[in-house]
């Protein structure tokens, strides 16, 4: 392997190790935030402690996100500096608003709200969790909007003497059409990740018949939250699917392994077979059904990846413009089918506690904590999916990943960089999941240590 | 004034709020086993725990805020200068990644010390495991910062299509070495003064104490610095910056023996900013001299971004920075009080915080 090679696995490892822990900490903030909304509202010490809980379990996992966004924001000038030098002019934009309107935010805000219990009047400190989990989701907008220029460039002109990208409308790039259906699309999944998380350690407790009152209104909450999340992936997915297979009409046609254009294209299941598109032993297919996912047709014609290999031959030139297709075809099909499992764990959980019920056998407790985890591989695959199905391009039909690497960064470098990373990385999942374990498990602070009101004492001080 | 010169102030800005704030934390973080000793102590380290907790809670409200200023001026150099951004951060490969690392362990350890384990020997082996990520957290890029900024300032190899052409041993001459023991030297320092002020009781007498003793060898060696900066690429206007950092640092350790905390850690915070601003205007009109030819420097205009960006970049820093500012001190001004052993442990015994400032830390 050489520094091209590496510092693609490097990128792709601290990348979805990054975002195990980001849409967890966009979904529980406002998951917090809403608790100790009722609490305020309420005034019932039920809400303070389950803000509380769930609280705790939140910084814990937003601490691995912050650490592990700082490596991202080094990363494409330390491992992709050409990529840096050609883009930097549009792509850095969105980055350093990134920083200034979002990172601020929510790190200060949270600070005041971690440190600010005795300190600020109620409504005020109510104001910081919202404003921190605000901060979170135009930090996601941001980033999605540079990861959508990649996708999809606008609003830029290539300057003919460097050569390089230049922005001539800001206003095109933060309105891509790419990024505004992938915006709602990852703030929905996250919110799916936070209500089954809620619920997955909600069911936990209700399982051992433990604070039964608190839990039970906790994971109906995490339900309600996670189903109305799942419909709005799937609706969103839906429109993403149509403007990425007119934008990227390559990735679409990867995502289905469909090499001969189509039409009506039925999309498959699951295939038995090379993958690579040549023989196919047996699929199960649905009729109708990628035609409709891609054009919202159900007769429309879907482009297959030797036609659209053959257009970008005469646009591009000579040289390979097909994705890793067995890649594409999984990741693809396994973010549906975890999105969807997902879903359905919301609605058989919302119908089996529905009216005071409590499912009296060990099931649904298992199968809610089992499915805390649905959401975060649906989350791993759809990014892989997207990231991969662009290849061989970094930013789509302008610059090719392997001319974006850093020329003067050696190979024995990278080695070095992808193995600490790789090792602390490793480290620090199995800690911060232990830890998250631990607390989840201990449950909520009991009902007594509300703070006396002469000696207040920070609940989250370190 | 041009939008190049524009960018490179606000950049020059951004690192002084940077080195600034979080260089205090870095110094509470490598006084750690120093202000807070389990053993060695008068009182054996009984307290030992306690008095880490009261350091660590003092920057606990803000230290993660302090660290998105180095976010937003990576950020602002990738957009502003694209040039500057890529050989910089592909050229410092492995001192960068030694940062990271040294980020994000620390960041980690900050929110999981106090979470682990209630008590036991496995609660004392979680605590101590943190402890030193904290301390070796905050010392390494406490040094690296000015191993990398001296680096600029004095310029590295650097080929016509702006590639760094050196390797790690290139970037540890002695005056880089030089100018990160100063970094490491002054942010102690700044933590010691920042800790002064506060906390009360132990921790505060202690740090004070530190500081008689800091204050000879951390003035010889920012004097000494800031003097062989100024002789290789010295300007006459920085002369004056440079002035303004000697005297505000002297100013700073001599209000700090008197007993001001708060002018001393004016003097120190004064004298960051002055480095800071003497270091940018040496650099000026470049970003990244090359000692291989002068012909191949990054310039504030052969690295920068279109007039069109730079333009969109300054009304988004026009119109929020003042925002950021006013809530970022909004909350330095509700943490306020000054933290004590019973604040962030109420089972503590009373006394100490009006203790007489010699009885222990004079030991």
């Amino acid at each position: 392997m050489n520094a091209l090679d590496l510092s693609r696995w490097q990128f792709g490892i601290t990348t979805v190790y990054h975002f195990i822990f980001v849409p967890l900490t966009i979904g529980l903030s406002a998951l917090v935030a809403g608790m100790q909304t009722a609490w305020h509202r309420t005034k019932n010490p039920l809400y303070l402690r389950m803000t509380r809980f769930f609280g705790k379990l939140f910084l814990i996992n937003f601490a691995m996100g912050v650490v592990t966004g700082i490596v991202q924001e080094f990363q494409f000038g330390m491992n992709w500096s050409d990529y840096s030098r050609f883009v930097g002019d549009v792509f850095g934009a969105p980055l350093a608003m990134e920083g200034l309107l979002a990172f601020f935010l929510e790190s200060t805000f949270l600070g005041l709200w971690i440190f600010g219990w005795d300190r600020l009047p109620p409504r005020l400190h109510l104001a910081t969790i919202w404003l921190a989990s605000i901060g979170t989701m135009l930090s996601a907008y941001f980033i999605l909007a540079a990861n959508s220029w990649m996708q999809h460039p606008v609003g830029y002109r290539i300057d003919p003497e460097t050569g390089r990208a230049e922005l001539t409308s800001i206003w095109q790039v933060l309105t891509n059409s790419t990024a505004l259906v992938t915006f709602p699309h990852v703030i929905f999944a996250a919110l799916l990740t936070g209500g089954l998380f809620v619920a997955g350690v909600g069911a936990w407790h209700l399982a051992r018949r433990r604070e039964v009152p608190l839990f039970r209104r906790a994971t109906r909450a995490g339900l309600v939250v996670s189903l109305v999340a799942a419909i709005g992936v799937t609706v969103s997915g839906d429109l993403q699917a149509r403007v990425m297979t007119e934008q990227q009409p390559m990735k679409m046609a990867a995502a289905e392994a469909l090499y001969e254009t189509s039409a009506p294209a039925s999309f498959s299941l699951f295939t038995i077979g090379s993958l690579d598109g040549g023989e196919e032993l047996w699929s199960l297919r649905v009729p109708h059904v990628l035609s409709f996912m891609a054009t919202g047709e159900p007769d429309g014609t879907v482009e297959g990846v030797n036609d659209v290999q053959r257009a970008y031959e005469q646009r591009y030139g000579p040289g390979s413009y097909t994705p890793v297709v067995p890649v594409t075809y999984w990741t693809f099909r396994l973010m549906i089918g975890f999105g969807f499992l997902a879903g359905l764990l919301a609605v058989a959980g919302l119908w089996l506690t529905r009216r005071g019920r409590l499912p009296s056998g060990p099931w649904f407790h298992r199968a809610a904590l089992a499915g805390i985890a649905l959401p975060f591989l649906g989350n791993t695959m759809g990014w892989i999916f997207t990231e991969m199905g662009r290849q061989p391009w970094v930013v789509m039909g302008l610059m090719r990943t392997r001319d974006g690497v850093s020329p003067d960064v050696s190979t024995g470098e990278v080695v070095a960089s992808l193995t600490v990373f790789t090792v602390l990385y490793a480290v620090l999942a199995v800690v911060a999941v232990a830890l998250m374990a631990r607390h989840a498990r201990k449950g909520p602070p009991p009902q007594d240590q509300a703070p006396a009101a002469d000696e207040p004492v920070p609940a989250f001080s370190y | 004034m041009e939008l190049t010169t524009v960018w490179f102030t606000l950049i020059a800005v951004l690192w002084t709020g940077y080195f600034v704030l979080e260089g205090f934390d870095f110094g509470v973080g490598v006084l750690l086993p120093v202000l807070a000793p389990r053993r060695g102590a008068a009182d054996g380290g009984a307290h030992a725990d306690t008095d880490r907790r009261v350091m660590i809670n003092s920057i606990g409200p803000v230290w993660d805020g302090n660290e998105v200023w180095l976010l937003v001026a990576g950020g602002a150099t990738f957009a502003a200068f694209p040039e500057w951004y890529a050989t910089l951060f592909s050229g410092f490969y492995l001192p960068l990644l030694l940062i990271l690392v040294a980020l994000i362990v620390r960041g980690v350890a900050f929110e999981y010390r106090g979470k682990g384990p209630a008590s036991g020997p496995e609660a004392e082996r979680w605590r101590r495991n943190w402890d030193r990520a904290v301390f070796w957290g905050s010392l390494v890029p406490a040094f690296l910062w000015g191993v990398a900024f001296a680096n600029i300032v004095r310029g590295v190899p650097i080929d016509a299509n702006h590639h760094f052409t050196g390797n790690l041993l290139t970037l540890l001459n002695p005056y880089a070495l030089l100018g990160g023991l100063t970094t490491l030297a002054v942010f102690t320092l700044h933590g010691a003064v920042f800790l002064a002020l506060k906390t009360d009781g132990e921790v505060r007498w202690r740090a004070r104490a530190l500081l008689t003793r800091l204050a000879a060898p951390v003035a010889v060696l920012a004097a000494a610095f800031l003097a062989v900066t100024q002789i290789i690429q010295g300007k006459p206007l920085t002369w004056v910056t440079a002035a303004v950092a000697a005297v505000a640092l002297l100013g700073g350790i001599a209000a700090g023996l008197r007993g001001r905390e708060g002018w001393a850690f004016t003097g120190t915070a004064v004298a960051i900013a002055a480095t800071v601003a003497t270091l940018f205007g040496d650099l000026w009109p470049n970003v990244m001299p090359s000692t291989t030819d002068t012909a191949h420097s990054l310039t504030v205009h052969n690295a920068a971004s279109s007039p069109y960006t730079l333009e969109v970049m300054t009304w988004v820093a026009v119109v929020f920075t003042p925002v950021v500012l006013g809530y970022q001190a909004w909350t330095y001004w509700v943490f306020r009080r000054r933290l004590t052993r019973q604040a962030v442990a109420p089972a503590e015994p009373t006394p100490g915080a009006g203790a007489a400032p010699g009885a222990e830390a004079a030991r």
